[in-house]
C-alpha cells in the first residue's frame, strides 16, 4: 500500500500548493490594481503544483524500488537472523513466507521458523514506510516552498510551465524508442547467452528440435537444438497454408465489395468481415482444436490416411487462415482504391467487361500494394501463436505432409518458458533465440512492406 | 449498308461476348462466394460457441434434504459475517453433514454422486442466507462431474442409465448456475466460474488504461503537432510503426526479461500483465490518435493562434477536446485487442492455477483469455462446455466494448 500512499500524498499536496499559489496569484492582482500580471493566475498554480508533484512521484519510484531492499537488510541485521540456513532456496522461503504474513497478504505462517521473522518484518515495514512519507513530504514542502516563493506580478509562469509541459510530451513519445530499444536488448542479451552455450551454426542449420530442460545445463548438446524444423513448420503453417486460404478469400471479397456490392451492403458486410479479425486469438485456438482438427483427421480416415493426428499442421493453417481474411482484405481495399479511377474509366470506356477491367487493369496496377499487405499478413502470421499452440502439436516434424502434427517458433517460445526448467538453462533460453528470429524477421517484412506501399502510393499522387 | 454486319452479328464475336459475359458472372460469384464463405465461417464459430456455452452457464444437481439444525449447526447472523466463516463450517463438521445426508437421501452410493466439494456449495448458500441453516431444507447441490457428464449422454454407459434414473426421479436436473460468474478457478467443472479470472483482466486493464492511453495520447500530439522534421522523430515514428506490428509474443519476452527483472516478487500480477499490454496497446493509440489529430482542421489552430493562443493553449485548449472522440475510439480498441490477448500473459506467468479472486494489483491472477486457454487443456469433459461459457463472456464484453466505440464515433464523429 505505501507506494499508493505516496502516490496520494503527492497529489494532495500538489493541489494544496496549486490552490495555495494561485490565491497569492490573485492577491497580485488586486494589490497591484491596474499593474498586469505577466501570466494568468491558473499558471503561476499549475507552476507550484508541478514542482510539488513530479519530485514527489520521483521520489516515490525510487523509494518503491528500494524500500524492499531496506527492509530485507534491516531484518537480517536482527538478531534472529543468525538462525537463518546459510543461503538457498529455503532460506528464501522463508523470508518471503514471513514477509507475507506481516504485510497481511497470508493469514499464518506454514513454516514454523518463519514466525520468528514476522515480527521484524512487521517493524522493519512500518518503520521505512513512516521514513518513506517522512522523506516525501519534506520534499513536497521544500520544493513547494521554494517555488511558491518565486511567485511575482512580473513571474513568467506561464512559459515556464508550458516548457514542463513540452518535456512531457516529448518523453512521452521516447517511450516508444524505448520500448523498441528494450525489446532488442532484451532479446539480445539472452540471445548471446544461448549461444554462449550453443553453437549458432547447429542452432541455425540443424534439423533435430528436442531440447531437454532437465539435462545439465553446464553441458548441453548442441546437436539437440537445431531450428530448421521450427522455421519449417512456421513457414508451411502461416506462410503457405494460412496464406493459401487467405490471399484469394481476401482479394476477391476487396473485390466484390469494392467493385460490385451496392453501398448498402458494402456498409453491412464490411464490418461483418472486421468481427473476424476481432475475434481472440484464443477462441479461434479453441475452434481449431475443439471442431476443425477433429473434422479433418476424420476426413482423411475416410479417405484412407490412417495416420493422420488429431492434431495437424493443416488445422491451425485454415483456421489462422480465415482469421488474417480481413487483414488482407482491407490492404487489398486500400491499394485498390488508390489507383486512379481514370484507368478504370478507360478500360470500361474501351468495352472490357467490368471482371477483364480489374484482372487486367486494377489488380496489376495494385499489385505492389496487395504484395506489401500480403507481407505483412505472412508477418502477422508467423507471430501469431494461441492458434499453433493450442491446434498444431509439439512433435518438432520436417515434413511436407499437412496432416501431421507440426510445431513452430511461437510454440516452442511457449513451451521452454511455460515449463519447469531454470532461466539459465540453454533449453529457456532457446525462446529468447527463437524471438530474436522471429523479431527480426518481422521487423524486416514490416520494413519492406511500409517501403513498398510508400512508393507505390507516391507513384500514382 | 447492308454490306455491314454489326459486329454483334458475327457468330464468332457473339460467341466471343457470350464467353466473356460467362466470365464476368463466373467472377462476380466467385467474389460473392469468398464473402458468403468468411460470413459462414464466422456465423459458424460464433454459433458453435453459443450452442455449447449455453450448456456451460447450466449445472447439474442434485436435490439433498438436509436438516442442518439437527447437526447443531449454529445459525449465529454474526457468526456468518466473517471471513472464515466457510472454515469454521468445515471443523463444525459440514463436509460430513453433507455425505451422510447423501447417503440417506440417495442411498449408498449418494456421496459419490455428489461433488467431492459440494459442502462448499452448500456453505456458501448457507452465509448468503443464514435462515437455511435453522431447520429441514432441500438444498441444489453439484452432482460429481461423471453424473453430470452421464446426464449430457456422455461418459460411461452406467453413469448415464443412473443419471436418466435420477433424472426420472426428480432429485437430478440441470440449473442454470449464477454461481459460474461468481466464483473461481477450481479442479472440478462442476465447481468452477470466471470471476477470479475476470476480475484478473479487469485489473489488468485498468494498469493498461493508466499507463497507455496518458502516454499514446501525448506522444501523438508531440508527433502530430511540435514535432520538428528530423532524424529524431524519424527514429520515432520508424519505431511506432513497428511496434505496432511486432507480434504479441515478443512483448511477453520483453515482460518477462526486463518487467520481472526489476520487479521478481510480482510474477503473475496484473500490474506486470497491465505494463506488458501497455506497451502493446500504446503504439495503437499513437496512431489512431495521430489520425483524429491530423482531421482537426488547421483553420481551427489558426484561429486561436491569431487570438493570441500559445501554441500549447492550442492544443490543449482547442484542438484535442476537438480530436478526443476519435482517439477515445481508437483507445478502446486498442483495449479490445488487449482485453482478448493471451500469449504475452502466458510468458510473464499469468497462467498460475488461481482459486481466488486477486485482491489487488500485485496479488497472483490470471486473467480471462488465459483461463480460456488452461481449461481448454483440461482432460475432463465437462470443462469443454465450461471453456465455451467462459468464451461466450469475453466475447461479449468485446462486443461491448466495439459497441461503445462505434457508438462514440456515430455521436461524435464530425466531418469538417
Amino acid at each position: 500500500m505505501s507506494p499508493i500512499t505516496l502516490f496520494l500524498i503527492a497529489l494532495g499536496l500538489g493541489l494544496a500548493g496549486w490552490l495555495a499559489a494561485r490565491a497569492k496569484a490573485w492577491s497580485f492582482q488586486q494589490e497591484s490594481g491596474a499593474k498586469r500580471l505577466a501570466a494568468r493566475p491558473n499558471y503561476h498554480a499549475w507552476y507550484v503544483a508541478l514542482w510539488i508533484v513530479i519530485p514527489t512521484l520521483a521520489f516515490a519510484l525510487i523509494w518503491t524500488l528500494t524500500a524492499p531492499q531496506l527492509v530485507i537488510q534491516s531484518v537480517l541485521a536482527s538478531e534472529a537472523a543468525s538462525t537463518l540456513p546459510e543461503f538457498g532456496f529455503q532460506r528464501e522461503s522463508i523470508l518471503s513466507e514471513a514477509r507475507a504474513v506481516a504485510s497481511g497478504s497470508a493469514g499464518a505462517v506454514f513454516n514454523p521458523a518463519a514466525q520468528e521473522f514476522v515480527e521484524p518484518f512487521r517493524e522493519a515495514i512500518s518503520r521505512y514506510r513512516l521514513i518513506g512519507i517522512a522523506i516525501a513530504v519534506v520534499i513536497a514542502f521544500g520544493c513547494g516552498l521554494a517555488s511558491f516563493l518565486r511567485l511575482k506580478p512580473d513571474f513568467t509562469a506561464r512559459t515556464r510551465v508550458e516548457r514542463t509541459v513540452m518535456v512531457i510530451l516529448l518523453l512521452a513519445s521516447l517511450v516508444a524508442i524505448l520500448t523498441t530499444f528494450g525489446i532488442f536488448a532484451s532479446l539480445v542479451f539472452e540471445t548471446f547467452r544461448f549461444f554462449g552455450m550453443v553453437n549458432p551454426i547447429d542452432f541455425l542449420f540443424g534439423t533435430f528440435w528436442g531440447p531437454d530442460p532437465m539435462s545439465n545445463p553446464d553441458n548441453p548438446d548442441s546437436s539437440r537444438y537445431g531450428a530448421i524444423p521450427l522455421f519449417w513448420g512456421t513457414i508451411y503453417i502461416g506462410a503457405i497454408i494460412a496464406m493459401i486460404v487467405a490471399i484469394p478469400l481476401g482479394l476477391m471479397s476487396a473485390i466484390y465489395l469494392t467493385q460490385y456490392a451496392h453501398p448498402k451492403v458494402r456498409a453491412w458486410v464490411k464490418p461483418t468481415l472486421e468481427i473476424l479479425a476481432g475475434v481472440p486469438t484464443v477462441v479461434y485456438g479453441y475452434f481449431a482444436a475443439l471442431t476443425v482438427a477433429p473434422a479433418i483427421r476424420d476426413m482423411a480416415y475416410s479417405i484412407g490416411f490412417t495416420s493422420a493426428s488429431s492434431e495437424s499442421a493443416l488445422a491451425a493453417g485454415l483456421v489462422m487462415g480465415v482469421m488474417i481474411i480481413p487483414f488482407v482484405s482491407s490492404m487489398a481495399d486500400d491499394s485498390i482504391a488508390a489507383v486512379p479511377s481514370a484507368m478504370r474509366d478507360g478500360s470500361l470506356a474501351m468495352g472490357a467487361t467490368t471482371s477483364e477491367t480489374i484482372r487486367k487493369v486494377l489488380v496489376p496496377a495494385a499489385l505492389p500494394g496487395i504484395v506489401a499487405g500480403v507481407m505483412l499478413a505472412i508477418s502477422r502470421a508467423i507471430g501469431e501463436t494461441m492458434i499453433v499452440v493450442m491446434a498444431a502439436g509439439a512433435a518438432a516434424n520436417l515434413t511436407g505432409n499437412p496432416l501431421e502434427a507440426m510445431t513452430t517458433v511461437t510454440f516452442q517460445i511457449v513451451a521452454m518458458l511455460t515449463g519447469e526448467g531454470s532461466f539459465d538453462h540453454p533449453a529457456t533460453l532457446s525462446a529468447f533465440a527463437l524471438g530474436f528470429v522471429l523479431f527480426m524477421v518481422t521487423l524486416g517484412l514490416n520494413f519492406v512492406a511500409l517501403r513498398v506501399v510508400k512508393r507505390f502510393r507516391e507513384a500514382y499522387e | 449498308m447492308s454490306n455491314i454486319q454489326a459486329p454483334t452479328r458475327n457468330e464468332a464475336f457473339a460467341k466471343r461476348l457470350k464467353k466473356r459475359y460467362a466470365a464476368e458472372r463466373m467472377f462476380k460469384l466467385a467474389g460473392l462466394g469468398a464473402i458468403a464463405f468468411s460470413v459462414a465461417v464466422l456465423i459458424f464459430l460464433l454459433s458453435s460457441m453459443a450452442l455449447n456455452g449455453l450448456g456451460g452457464f447450466q449445472r447439474a444437481e442434485l436435490s439433498v434434504p438436509i436438516d442442518l439444525s439437527e447437526y447443531g449447526i449454529s445459525a449465529n447472523a454474526d457468526q456468518f459475517a466473517t471471513p472464515s466463516t466457510v472454515q469454521a463450517l468445515e471443523a463444525q463438521g459440514l463436509p460430513d453433514i453433507v455425505q451422510i445426508s447423501a447417503v440417506t437421501a440417495l442411498g449408498e452410493d449418494g456421496a459419490s454422486e455428489l461433488s467431492s466439494q459440494a459442502w462448499r456449495d452448500l456453505a456458501a448458500q448457507i452465509i448468503a442466507n443464514p435462515e437455511l441453516a435453522r431447520g429441514p431444507q432441500t438444498f441444489n447441490l453439484p452432482a460429481s462431474a461423471d453424473l453430470a457428464a452421464g446426464l449430457n449422454n456422455e461418459g460411461s454407459p452406467e453413469m448415464q442409465s443412473l443419471a436418466d434414473q435420477l433424472a426420472n426421479q426428480g432429485v437430478l436436473s440441470e440449473n442454470f448456475d449464477f454461481g459460474f460468474l461468481q466464483r473461481s478457478d477450481a479442479t472440478d467443472p462442476q465447481l468452477a466460474g470466471i470471476w477470479g479470472a475476470l476480475k484478473g483482466s479487469i485489473l489488468t486493464m485498468v494498469v493498461t488504461l493508466v499507463l497507455a492511453f496518458p502516454i499514446g495520447v501525448l506522444a501523438a500530439l508531440y508527433l502530430e503537432e511540435y514535432a520538428p522534421k528530423n532524424r529524431w522523430t524519424d527514429i520515432i515514428e520508424v519505431s511506432i510503426n513497428n511496434l505496432a506490428a511486432v507480434p504479441s509474443i515478443i512483448f511477453g519476452l520483453l515482460g518477462l526479461a526486463v518487467f520481472l527483472w526489476i520487479f521478481p516478487n510480482f510474477r503473475s500480477a496484473p500490474l506486470i500483465g497491465g505494463m506488458t499490454l501497455a506497451l502493446m496497446t500504446m503504439p495503437v493509440i499513437v496512431i489512431s490518435g495521430r489520425n483524429a489529430i491530423k482531421a482537426v482542421p488547421p483553420s481551427i489552430r489558426d484561429g486561436a493562434l491569431a487570438v493570441g493562443a500559445s501554441p500549447i493553449q492550442v492544443v490543449f485548449h482547442h484542438v484535442l477536446p476537438l480530436a478526443l472522440p476519435g482517439i477515445l475510439t481508437g483507445t478502446i480498441i486498442g483495449m479490445a485487442r488487449a482485453l482478448g490477448e493471451t500469449a504475452p500473459l502466458l510468458m510473464i506467468g499469468m497462467r498460475a492455477f488461481v482459486a481466488t479472486p486477486p485482491d489487488g494489483f500485485t496479488a497472483p491472477a490470471t486473467v480471462l483469455p488465459v483461463q480460456i486457454f488452461l481449461w481448454s487443456d483440461e482432460i475432463d469433459r465437462g470443462f469443454v462446455e465450461r471453456t465455451s461459457a467462459a468464451i461466450i463472456v469475453l466475447l461479449l464484453f468485446l462486443l461491448l466494448m466495439n459497441g461503445l466505440a462505434i457508438y462514440l464515433r456515430n455521436k461524435f464523429e464530425k466531418t469538417w
